[in-house]
């Protein structure tokens, strides 16, 4: 068991238990809060796959803006959140079940298939993922349409939000 | 020109006037009766060379003018018809020409060209006068002009044809089809004043009962084609091995040899068209066309185109006779003539309109006619025919031209009296002397007054043939018959012309214009003159004098010219006797009748005389038998039971049968099957989808759910698929 | 070192965390985060392929660049609806908006 195997066993424990916590705790800001704790494992689990970047930008995006508007969310419907009913709802064995069924049939396949246990390959000199990245984003023959398309999302997304959280009065 | 050109183109110049009158003048009532008098004209010159030309040649009986063409292509063979002109047929056509002229040129003055256009005539009904009012502004009634005048000569120049046809032909077809044309043109002109209704109904009387003898005359025409495979007249008539072999030939038929049926077929037609007992009863009711009309249909061309007919195929009719003995057709000829001949007589004595004793009187000479070639006097019965046709012609018009005297005098008096009834008039004579003088030299001569009158010698001959060939029956019949008609013609001018006037119409008649009386002052000159061709060459006294020429010149018509009967003073006497006898009968008792008095014959014979009257109710017994039973058929049997009954009602048996059947397709296989079935469908749907709509709660969740319960299905059977893929 | 397998059971479990979570939560917002999680693991495992298999190609990075942007405003646009649905019923639990129902 190399380190590199340890700290993985590590992190993904705290993970996963993190992610248990945010979908079964009662208090919502306790689960928000949780939320972030897995987000930072995920984060790291980035670091460990050398994309060094992507664990950057999960920290910005996702804990610094999209965590941060569940907190909003739910400040802003606070009344309900301390509302003491069950926060499962009836059907949640059946969830359960299924979700238990989802697992074991991708570990299933997983296992099943022959390139699981490849190893990964160092990278070779001189080669840069975020350099790469950034020219296969802006590259006319590679993926610049995609990324021009994703900020029409973004800029969509942000309008709608705005129309549809217009307060009409 | 040639003369059988000339008689080709004789009929021709009348049916060009018809068309020409029809299709274009009809307005124009000058140039109508010009065209129609011109045409009439052309056809007497042709005719008038024509004779000139035929009387002219030796022989001609066994040279007549003939030529023919090719006309009907009968497999190998043609069916050619043509003209001929034989003495027969030349003495024909003299007074065929000269009747149908002076009918023309009447009708000018008889439909009262000139006059003003009536106040209220109507087309279709006779003239009713006019008003016009002169320079003191009196107000006078006038005749008026005939408002179908154009029509008028249109119909008799087509009339003029069909007359002109039938004399010229060469063959019994040609012979039929102008007999059928003057058929035709009868209806159209007893007819001509459709509006009245006696009109119509005597038109269709005239034409059906016509109808009857042309469908025995045209079954005769085809057997004697089937027998000869020809129609021709020199061929068959002319032909002596012809006539033995139809003699000799049984026909099946009641034992008659063909040539008899064929004759007695044919004779059959005569019976129609000459108004015979007993297809009589139209001629009566004719008199309903213009007076010009009865001249024409009854004296110068209908009734005569009969008679013609049965003259020219007399020798088909003795056919088979040996030594002068009367064969089968001729018998009944004989029985059939004679009896009409007195029949018509008893019946004229008893009549009162002026134009249905002249109608009576035809029939009865034209029995006359009929009887004189039963017994085989052939050349009698075509001098009779001739005679005939002039005096009767003239006797017609002179009646026109009284009738036309008393409208004026209706008109002027305002005495609305039957201008056609004798017992209305009187003392005419005065008022209308041409017509008087004219009248009474045709009457004579209808009478038979001895020596200046045409019809003395034919009649005579007639009567001297009879007994001196031993045919008492006959002889007694035409005797009596002759006593008669002296009798009832004397009635006739006595009660019309002498005496005083009976109303006061009568008073006022006047003569009729020039058109009206040169005809009959011609027709005059040949009902006097007409007989002195045919004086016998045995008659005391003047017999020899002058050459009987008529009997020469007939008598070579036939293959054997008949010789002339002995001189007998029997006979003579009995012609002389019954003809003074009954003129003077007929002045005495009728010469002091006085307006208002009943006929002296009424008083003395009582009942008797209401069945003459009635024309012993022969026109009720057909209409018993024929008339009521085919309106019966046609109104109830055809159209009540069969029509209505028989084929409606299968038709709507179809109809409800199909309604019927529609609804049960509609109500038990379309509605429950097709529509239930459709229904089904969509109910089933409906239902389904009720009951499956529970699904959609509105809850995403278990939509996910039930997602991902697709999810893991699919998913599993998709790895058992790539296994198996995988294994193979 | 670690093999790929670790990773994708990783990200499976994480996956079938965040599903369980977006199946039986009730407030709307419970629901967004599980939404999250699941997109997480998909971002791990794409990322994993990505280092493990085909490093050269930068599809799998700019996958995972897309799934960010997406996840981001899908969040957004997520809870401006629950804030509006709030406003208007006074609820975010997820049973209360089933107005799409038969």
């Amino acid at each position: 068991m190399s380190p590199l195997q340890v700290i993985f066993i590590l992190v993904s424990a705290i993970t996963l238990g993190a992610a248990l916590m945010v979908v079964t705790t009662r208090n919502m800001v306790r689960a928000a809060l949780w939320l972030v704790l897995t987000l930072f494992g995920v984060a790291i689990l980035f670091v460990l796959l050398e994309a060094g970047f992507f664990a950057v930008a999960q920290v910005i995006i996702y804990i610094g803006a999209i965590a941060i508007l569940m907190i909003f969310a739910i400040m802003l419907t606070r009344r309900i959140a301390h509302d003491p009913g069950p926060q499962i709802n009836a059907t949640w064995p059946i969830a359960a079940v299924i979700a238990l069924v989802v697992f074991g049939l991708i570990v299933f396949f997983v296992q099943g298939w022959g390139k699981a246990a490849s190893q990964p390959a160092p990278f070779p000199a001189g080669f840069d993922p975020l350099r790469e990245l950034g020219v296969a984003l802006v590259s006319a023959n590679q993926y610049l349409i995609p990324f021009e398309i994703a900020s029409i999302l973004l800029l969509a997304a942000l309008i709608g939000a705005i129309v549809i959280a217009w307060d009409k009065k | 020109m040639t003369t059988e050109t000339i008689i080709w183109l004789i009929p021709l110049p009348p049916l060009l006037a018809f068309f020409l009158i029809v299709l274009f003048t009809n307005r124009y009532r000058g140039v109508s009766h010009t065209i129609a008098i011109g045409a009439a004209f052309l056809s007497w010159l042709g005719s008038m060379v024509v004779f000139l030309r035929a009387i002219q040649i030796h022989e001609f009986g066994k040279h007549p003018f003939q030529s023919s063409i090719p006309w009907l292509p009968l497999g190998e063979s043609w069916f050619s018809i043509g003209v001929l002109i034989d003495p027969l047929g030349a003495a024909t056509l003299f007074f065929v020409a000269w009747t149908i002229l002076m009918i023309f040129i009447y009708s000018v003055g008889y439909h009262n060209y000139g006059q003003p256009e009536g106040d209220h005539d109507r087309k279709g009904l006779p003239p009713h006068g006019a008003t016009v009012i002169d320079q003191h502004g009196h107000k006078h009634k006038v005749p008026s002009i005939e408002p179908m005048y154009s029509r008028f000569f249109a119909f008799i120049g087509l009339f003029a044809f069909g007359m002109y046809l039938l004399v010229v032909s060469d063959n019994l077809l040609t012979l039929f089809v102008g007999w059928e044309i003057m058929g035709l043109c009868s209806y159209l002109l007893i007819g001509f004043w459709y509006g009245k209704p006696s009109a119509r109904a005597a038109m269709i009387k005239a034409f059906i009962t016509t109808r009857v003898g042309d469908v025995f005359m045209l079954l005769g025409i085809a057997y004697l084609y089937s027998q000869t495979g020809t129609l021709n007249y020199r061929a068959i008539l002319y032909n002596q091995e012809v006539l033995d072999t139809l003699a000799s030939t049984p026909s099946y038929v009641a034992g008659l040899s063909a040539a008899a049926l064929i004759g007695i077929l044919l004779f059959i037609g005569t019976v129609g068209k000459s108004a015979q007992f007993p297809l009589h009863v139209w001629l009566p009711d004719a008199m309903e066309g213009p007076t010009p009309v009865s001249a024409m249909i009854h004296a110068a061309t209908m009734v005569s185109a009969g008679v013609y007919m049965v003259i020219r195929i007399f020798p088909l009719l003795s056919a088979g006779s040996h030594h002068g003995a009367l064969t089968a057709p001729m018998i009944i000829l004989s029985i059939i003539g004679a009896g009409t001949a007195l029949f018509a007589a008893t019946i004229a004595v008893a009549q009162n309109d002026i134009k249905r004793v002249l109608a009576y009187s035809t029939i009865s000479q034209l029995g006359y006619m009929v009887a004189a070639l039963g017994i085989g006097a052939y050349i009698a019965a075509a001098f009779h025919l001739i005679t005939h046709a002039f005096f009767k012609a003239l006797l017609f018009l002179g009646s026109g031209s009284v009738i036309h005297g008393m409208e004026h005098g209706v008109l002027h008096t305002d005495d609305h009296v039957d201008p056609q009834n004798m017992l209305n008039m009187g003392g005419l004579r005065k008022k209308m002397p041409i017509t008087f003088w004219t009248f009474l030299i045709g009457g004579f001569a209808l009478s038979g007054f001895p020596l200046v009158t045409a019809g003395f010698w034919s009649k005579d001959e007639i009567l001297a043939d009879a007994f001196g060939h031993a045919h008492y029956g006959v002889f007694i019949t035409l005797a009596l018959a002759a006593l008669l008609t002296a009798f009832y013609t004397m009635r006739q001018i006595t009660l019309t012309f002498l005496g005083e006037p009976r109303s006061k119409a009568a008073e006022h008649a006047q003569e009729t214009p020039w058109t009206m009386t040169i005809p009959l002052i011609i027709l005059a000159v040949f009902a006097v003159s007409a007989g002195w061709v045919g004086i016998p060459e045995h008659f005391p006294v003047i017999g020899g004098l002058i050459p009987n020429w008529f009997h020469e010149f007939v008598g070579e018509t036939l293959l054997e010219k008949p010789k002339g009967v002995e001189f007998n003073p029997i006979p003579l006497l009995t012609s002389i006797l019954v003809a003074l006898g009954g003129l003077y009968g007929g002045w005495m008792v009728y010469r002091n009748l006085k307006a208002g008095e009943i006929d002296p014959l009424e008083k003395t014979l009582g009942p008797i005389y209401l069945v003459l009257k009635n024309k012993y109710y022969f026109d009720e017994l057909y209409h018993l038998i024929f008339i009521r039973p085919s309106i019966w058929i046609s109104e109830v049997f055809t159209y009540l039971w069969i029509d209505r009954k028989i084929i409606d009602g299968v038709l709507h048996l179809v109809a409800d049968v199909s309604i019927k059947v529609g609804a049960f397709l509609r109500n038990y296989i379309d509605k429950p099957v097709v529509n239930g079935s459709g229904d089904l469908v969509a109910n089933v749907t409906k239902e389904g989808g009720r009951s499956l709509r529970v699904i959609q709660t509105g809850r995403i969740q278990q939509y996910l759910i039930m997602a991902l319960f697709g999810f893991i299905a699919l998913s599993g059977l998709f790895y058992f698929i790539i296994q198996r893929m995988g294994m193979q | 070192m670690i093999p790929l397998s670790w990773y994708l059971i990783f990200a499976a479990a994480l996956f079938c965390i965040g599903l369980f979570g977006v199946l039986s939560r009730r407030n709307a917002v419970a629901i967004l985060m599980g939404v999250e999680l699941m997109l997480n693991a998909v971002n791990v495992n794409l990322l994993a392929f990505w280092r493990y298999l085909t490093f050269e190609k930068m599809a799998g990075q700019v996958f995972a660049v897309i799934v960010f942007a997406v996840a981001a405003s899908e969040v957004a646009v997520g809870l401006a609806l629950v804030i509006s649905v709030y406003r208007r019923r006074q609820s975010i639990v997820a049973d209360d908006i089933n107005l799409l129902k038969y």
